[in-house]
């Protein structure tokens, strides 16, 4: 493999990869959250909510990692009191996935808005009148039913995490073996002289993680969706 | 003992109804758009009234003046909807002990006894998209029983389901109003329904109840009946069997007398409740003779009521009331007013199988 593939662009996928994954397991619980409650309540600053998730879609993905410098950053104003209880993500591999995460909320929050919107809220109001508390009704009946939803949530959040370059390189720079992530990798071998061979290599490799990040998520939510409605 | 006193203001249409459920089935019975189901939202707690008060038995779930309002899972109802709500995701023993997982009650030999008294012992490990809609509805009520509710509500549960699936239910139904000791609030446009399986008849119009009764004064009301519709129109008998006769005929035993009906499949003793619809009934001043008609019931003329396209006539015969509908002109002819000794004439094939209640009383 690595006559193949030069150690530091090995470095480039699988810090990629440790970077998304991350991304997506620590953002899918507020993921669901924020779905759920776009999808079934009506509270002042829904609107305002659903703009405010929506904002890295339609933000130049540079202006967004600047914003995360500003507040995320050493001298930020959350930053500053993270680093005093000793989390830094500025420059660290840790920052990369913020950035990954928050350029991949929308996707997320969007595919399980609509799984959620899917649910029939009677079935809801069965279970409550069978005894089932709040919490419990989302647990046992809506959460169930929105599976395969929240499975393409997180497969499409991961590809795009994956792919995430401008407010990556932003907020944390392009540091080989702390920062650099595939993509950064590919713009770093891109330019310097006889990089091309390198880059198209990476090419390749982004192209067959995100083709299979989509084929499996056809795959999950095609057999969860069976597996839920009995059939 | 349900009672409901409820006020709800939405745009353009106003409930404002108060009632009493006591035991046994009270049908909840008015046209679309009359307020039924909001009702029944209301009693189940997942439509919170303006103003109102809603108790069963000792318990106050609603009360808006002491600012009490229990929500939905904390009530003990149990409800049964139009479209069954089983859950998807669950097979149909999970979906029926999906109440024990909150309530605690439920034990084992309970739910071999709904399920039996159901028939839905063969399709336990089957899910609900696998079952047709009679069957689905029937594992719907078993999951409301099992809760243990102190009351059920019934929202049309027949209503999405062809006739043959509603003689499947029907007699669970009964069973349950017989046997089960709990109130039943069931919901219906249907006077077939209604004639059948209630106790007690809540007629509401307009977001507000109309009219409300035991059952069978509620149908042979002449003020009260035509408004299930006049060709639905009938008074409810009911009897006894007494013997199944050799040539294809049961004998039936009422308070007016004999009765003599196609085969009737139940042993005898079997009480029984029978809809006889005004326009079935024919009127008799002498005691025919070489007529057709099995059955000729001794009566008088009770009251008579004009209505569109005749006269409505309710005769009395024993403790029962029957309601005849015949012509303003064959009223003239057979000079009838109240107290008139008459005979009321009723063709034995006329009263349809499915009509055919069974009760315990």
């Amino acid at each position: 493999m690595t006559d193949w593939l030069t150690p530091e662009a090995w470095q480039a996928v699988r810090l990629s990869i440790r970077v998304s994954l991350w991304a997506v397991a620590a953002s899918l619980p507020l993921g669901v959250f924020v779905a759920y409650a776009l999808a079934r309540w009506r509270f002042p600053g829904h609107g305002l909510l659903n703009g405010l998730v929506h904002l890295p879609l339609v933000l130049p993905p540079v202006v967004t990692g600047y914003l995360l410098l500003l507040t995320f950053g050493r001298r930020g104003w959350i930053g500053e009191w993270l680093d005093q209880v000793g989390i830094v993500l500025a420059f660290r591999w840790t920052g990369a996935a913020l950035a990954a995460a928050i350029m991949a909320f929308p996707l997320m929050v969007r595919a399980i808005r609509l799984a959620i919107e899917a649910v029939d809220p009677k079935l809801e109001q069965a279970a409550s009148t069978l005894g089932a508390p709040r919490p419990w009704v989302f647990l046992t009946v809506t959460l169930p039913l929105i599976l395969p939803g929240i499975m393409t949530g997180a497969i499409l959040a991961f590809a795009k995490a994956m792919g995430e370059f401008g407010a990556t390189i932003t907020f944390v720079s392009n540091i080989p073996g702390q920062t650099q992530t595939l993509p950064s990798a590919i713009y770093a071998f891109l330019q310097v002289p006889g990089g091309e061979a390198a880059a198209a290599r990476l090419v390749l490799i982004a192209v067959v993680i995100a083709m299979a990040a989509l084929f499996l998520s056809e795959w999950l939510s095609r057999l969860i969706a069976r597996r839920i409605r009995g059939l | 003992m349900l009672t409901v006193t409820l006020r709800h203001a939405f745009p353009g249409f106003q409930l404002d109804a108060s009632f009493q459920a006591p035991a046994g089935l009270t049908a909840l019975f008015g046209h679309s758009g009359s307020g039924k189901t909001t009702v029944v939202n209301a009693v189940a707690g997942l439509l919170r009234p303006q103003s109102g008060r809603v108790t069963v038995g000792d318990m106050v779930l609603t009360d808006s003046d002491a600012g009490v309002f229990l929500p939905p899972h904390r009530r003990g109802i149990g409800y049964v909807f139009q479209e069954a709500r089983l859950f998807p995701h669950l097979n149909v023993r999970q979906n029926l002990l999906y109440g024990h997982w909150f309530t605690g009650r439920g034990q084992q030999a309970d739910l071999s006894r709904v399920v039996e008294m159901l028939g839905i012992g063969h399709m336990l490990s089957r899910r609900p998209a696998a079952l047709s809609g009679g069957e689905r509805q029937r594992v719907a009520l078993g999951r409301a029983i099992l809760c243990h509710p102190r009351l059920l509500l019934m929202d049309e549960p027949l209503a999405a389901l062809d006739q043959a699936r509603k003689d499947e239910i029907l007699p669970y139904l009964e069973r349950l109003r017989d046997h089960a000791g709990l109130p039943i609030l069931y919901v219906s446009h249907s006077p077939a329904e209604v004639a059948r399986l209630a106790t007690t008849v809540v007629l509401m119009d307009k977001g507000r109840v109309s009219a409300a009764g035991p059952v069978a004064a509620m149908l042979s009301d002449p003020a009260v009946a035509p408004l299930f519709g006049m060709a639905e129109t009938g008074a409810v008998l009911t009897a006894r069997i007494e013997a199944q006769e050799p040539d294809g005929l049961t004998r039936l035993l009422t308070s007016a007398g004999p009765l003599f009906l196609p085969r009737i499949a139940a042993p005898v003793g079997t009480g029984l409740r029978l809809r006889i619809l005004a326009q079935d009934v024919m009127i008799a001043t002498a005691p025919p003779r070489g007529i057709s008609a099995l059955n000729v019931i001794p009566a008088q003329v009770h009251d008579m009521t004009a209505v569109p396209g005749g006269v409505l006539v309710r005769l009395q015969a024993g403790d029962q009331m029957i309601l005849s509908r015949i012509t303003a002109r064959s009223a003239d002819v057979l000079g009838l007013s109240p107290g008139v000794p008459v005979y009321a004439v009723l063709k034995a094939v006329s009263v349809a199988p499915g009509t055919i209640g069974v009760s315990r009383g």
